[in-house]
């Protein structure tokens, strides 16, 4: 019988003496699993999990797209399994199309990543500290912050991409990205400036936020339950 | 110049072919941000002309031309100028943006008038002079202001057009996507604002009590005159994945944006240039 037992690197409790085990700490993600495998309940042996990286060149970036895609997917099941008390019809509708968006994206990385010979990111754990399901206020400016997240990935990992074809296809789904955060930023302030605010598109140059994928990486960190390295980014 | 002229010669053909000149400009990028003539301009907009400026400089040796890029960039300032007119003229009538809308459409004025300037900036800097504002004759007129679009009389109309230059917008940045791949710095720019488009699509949409994204080729209650902005839109297979196998074809369309070619950009814009 597998268990698996996650440990934060803040404050981690186990003793390990294995120099790996937390090695993720410094590039943002906080918190480090550790599969104690095939043992008795009493007679651990911990042994660790390889910590999968997302691989070099293309596959690399494909591997951060769909990482990112399964958390904002896991995210938004939650949100539709589980609806906050008196939502409006038209805000059921808005979170499952998004739902359904999310999804497809996912489930279209990790088809394309095996098509192209590689191995898919595997099925990763997310952790929600702070988001309160129940609450639309929670909901809404967690969706806004992964959705103009999303939006800054895809626009600062574009010029990495070496095929012309991902390139379009990461284009493709960006534009989506950005139809979306307009939606949910629009839902928390209608009317406003808000689905295209000054808070993200420059007022002089009129260009969107385009973030690095380490800088990425550091602030959808806490989301990430499962470990995961991208050494070519200098991640992990 | 003739504006047709260059834009007509934007097509996807380079598409696949410009990767070696891609790898060349890399190269290149680090060497070229010295020059007298970029240290004058301010830092986010230097490292965007110095790629600029080396994929010129690769054009003359021979190697792929850097014309694709500059043309891209020219296909982008025409959608631009035609944009930031459009928004000015209809803010300036009285009367015709309701007042609960005035702050969105204010936004997203502001929004193409940066883009127009930076757009002159780049191309000036990359050693291009930039196309002129071409006349535009919103009605669809082709300078008679008789077509058979009244935005400026009519709301629904101004909405109408709107919607259908963001997403026409969103669609034509995507297609120059291997035309300015050449650039890094280029090719992230083009991103920048292609997402600022997509977010302003979606607000346009929704103001029409529309959904923020395009499902199927349905634009969304608009005329069969905008039809060219939609057509293909209804796509489902994505690099050989079924995106309708899930949830069907309305979200399975949706999740995907798609390309237009700069012709088929061109073929709209046209509907509106003098």
């Amino acid at each position: 019988m597998d268990r698996t037992i996650h440990v934060s690197n803040k404050g981690a409790t186990l003793d390990t003496n294995r120099r790996n085990f937390l090695k993720l700490g410094g590039a943002g993600l906080v918190v480090a699993g550790l599969t104690m495998a095939g043992c008795r309940q009493d007679n651990y042996q911990p042994i660790e999990d390889p910590i999968f990286d997302l691989g070099k060149g293309d596959v690399g970036i494909l591997n951060f797209a769909y990482a990112l895609e399964q958390l904002e997917a896991d995210f938004y099941t939650k949100v539709v399994n589980n609806f906050y008390a008196g939502i409006s019809i038209a805000e059921k509708q808005l979170f499952t199309d998004i739902y359904n968006h999310e999804v497809i994206h996912r489930d279209f990385f990790k088809a394309a990543i095996t098509a192209a010979g590689a191995t898919p990111t595997p099925k990763l754990e997310f952790k929600y500290d702070g988001v309160d399901f129940s609450s639309r206020n929670s909901i809404l400016a967690t969706a806004k912050a992964l959705e103009d997240t999303g939006v800054a990935a895809y626009n600062g990992a574009g010029k990495y991409i070496k095929n012309l074809a991902y390139l379009v296809i990461a284009g493709q789904i960006v534009s989506v990205e950005a139809r979306h955060a307009s939606a949910i930023r629009n839902a928390i302030n209608p009317g406003s400036m808000d689905f295209a605010g000054d808070d993200v598109i420059n007022v002089t140059t009129g260009l969107d936020v385009a973030k690095e994928p380490k800088e990425i990486i550091a602030a959808a960190g806490p989301f990430y339950k499962t470990p995961f390295t991208w050494k070519e980014q200098g991640i992990g | 110049m003739n504006l047709l002229t260059i834009l007509d010669k934007l097509s996807d053909d380079k598409f696949f072919s410009s990767e070696s000149s891609r790898l060349e400009s890399l190269s290149h990028l680090t060497g070229l941000g010295k020059s007298a003539a970029l240290a004058a301009i301010p830092l986010g907009l230097s490292s965007f002309m110095a790629s600029s400026a080396s994929a010129a400089e690769t054009s003359s040796f021979g190697a792929a031309p850097a014309t694709a890029l500059t043309d891209a960039l020219q296909l982008a300032l025409t959608l631009e100028y035609l944009e930031d007119e459009y928004y000015r003229m209809g803010i300036a009538k009285a009367g015709l943006i309701q007042t609960a809308d005035r702050t969105v459409f204010m936004q997203i004025s502001k929004h193409e008038t940066a883009h127009v300037a930076y757009l002159k900036a780049a191309i000036t800097a990359a050693g291009t002079t930039p196309v002129s504002k071409p006349t535009f004759d919103f009605t669809g007129g082709k300078g008679s202001g008789n077509g058979p679009f009244q935005p400026f009389t009519d709301y629904q109309t101004f909405m109408i057009l709107a919607q259908a230059f963001e997403d026409t917008g969103v669609r034509a940045y995507k297609g120059q996507a291997g035309n300015v791949a050449s650039s890094p710095a280029v090719l992230q720019v083009a991103l920048q604002i292609h997402s600022v488009e997509a977010r302003h699509a979606s607000q346009v949409r929704r103001m029409r009590m529309q959904k923020g994204w395009i499902e199927g080729n349905n634009g969304g209650n608009m005329p069969a005159a905008t039809n060219a902005t939609y057509a293909g839109e209804e796509k489902t297979i994505q690099a050989g994945y079924e995106t309708a196998t899930l949830f069907g074809a309305a979200a399975g369309s949706a999740s995907f944006d798609e390309t237009i070619t700069g012709d088929q950009a061109v073929a709209i814009a046209s509907l509106f240039i003098v």
